[in-house]
């Protein structure tokens, strides 16, 4: 390969998804645990397939095994409906009566947003989004 | 090699990112305390009060009779206010964030004026499982669990859609936005917001507010 320097390698493609998964880890914890931002179940749910993302993408890393595609994937895949789910909760497509709201926490019905629109359904749907096409192109590079 | 240094760089980086926001946003919060007090539209006048009217703290607590947190708190803060006798009081703020709620809350408004308001608070926390149902209230099965007060239901019908009434409800909506209220049950005390959730930082906050007014 002679263009092996301006492509990017498959290592690199998870070593980003890698950061995304651990960014969103670290970021999550922070909203949550040191602003107070109150976690509901459909959170709670995402994180679930969130934080494995980011150990099983760091251990892919370490020697590279891009067969780490197949099983962060499916993760992938499951946190992303869920987060698509609570997006169009948020924006209200889906009646809002179905909303749960886990027991023990105060419960609300506004999110904390960044710059006015960004709320953390939505971040999260994004870094599910990219994270999944990161895998995709690894799992092609591979393949090919 | 180099992949192990860039993972480590990167690694490194993130966990410095978040131990760093982690202390700033500790040092540099506060609710902007001032918006609270300045304004004034954390308290409003004829509000139900527990406690001496002339006692020089005051609680507000924003709340919704359907959350199960603010069921929770409700001894804890009369209990507060036993520590510290003749010092404290609490007013009690309408936020119904669920759904349903509203109607609750104007129930609640509407027994008050037939001088039941506290009886018909606790009654609600206590059935609060009975009439809450999937966080959803249900103003129904809310109506009757007060019929054990005796309450003019005639009248307490026609108050609930009372014009001042509803009035009151949208002010205390209207002020929980202002404030932020985002989540029940959400305290104040003479007008600062709490650092966190919880009830011994609320304890901290009067036990400060107490030694600053006595």
């Amino acid at each position: 390969m002679t263009n092996a320097q301006r492509t990017p390698s498959g290592w690199m493609l998870l070593f980003l998804a890698w950061f995304l998964a651990t960014g969103a880890t670290l970021g999550s914890l922070f909203l949550s645990e040191i602003v107070g931002v109150p976690v509901c179940s459909l959170c709670w749910y995402q994180r679930i397939a969130m934080y494995p993302l980011a150990l099983i993408l760091a251990m892919a890393l370490f020697p590279y095994d891009p067969k780490v595609v197949r099983y962060a994937a499916v993760l992938n895949a499951i946190g992303w409906l869920i987060a698509l789910y609570q997006v169009l909760l948020v924006a209200g497509i889906i009646p809002e009566d179905l909303q749960p709201c886990v027991q023990g926490i105060p419960c609300s019905r506004t999110y904390f947003s960044l710059f006015g629109f960004l709320n953390i359904p939505l971040m999260a749907l994004l870094t599910f989004t990219v994270i999944g096409l990161l895998l995709y192109y690894v799992k092609r590079m591979e393949s090919t | 090699m180099n992949r192990k240094l860039l993972f480590g760089a990167a690694a490194g980086m993130l966990l410095v990112v978040f131990v760093l926001a982690a202390l700033l946003f500790q040092k540099y919060h506060s609710a902007s305390p001032e918006l609270a007090s300045a304004s004034g539209v954390w308290q409003r006048d004829g509000a139900p009060v527990k406690g001496p009217p002339d006692a020089k703290v005051t609680i507000v607590e924003f709340f919704d009779p359907a959350c199960g947190t603010c069921r929770e708190f409700y001894p804890l803060v009369a209990k507060l206010i036993e520590q510290y006798p003749g010092k404290v009081r609490v007013m009690m703020r309408y936020a119904p964030l669920h759904p349903g709620s509203d109607k609750v809350v104007a129930m609640l408004e509407a027994a008050r004026l037939q001088g039941k308001y506290w009886e018909a608070l606790e009654r609600l926390f206590a059935g609060q499982n009975r009439w809450v149902v999937n966080h959803t209230s249900q103003p129904e099965k809310a109506l009757a669990l007060m019929e054990v007060l005796n309450l003019d239901a005639k009248r307490l019908a026609a108050d609930m859609n009372s014009p001042s009434v509803v009035q009151v409800v949208q002010q205390d909506v209207r002020d929980g936005q202002t404030l932020n209220v985002r989540a029940t049950p959400e305290f104040f005390v003479n007008g600062r917001p709490l650092p966190r959730f919880g009830f011994d930082q609320l304890s901290l906050l009067v036990q400060e507010a107490v030694a600053k007014a006595y």
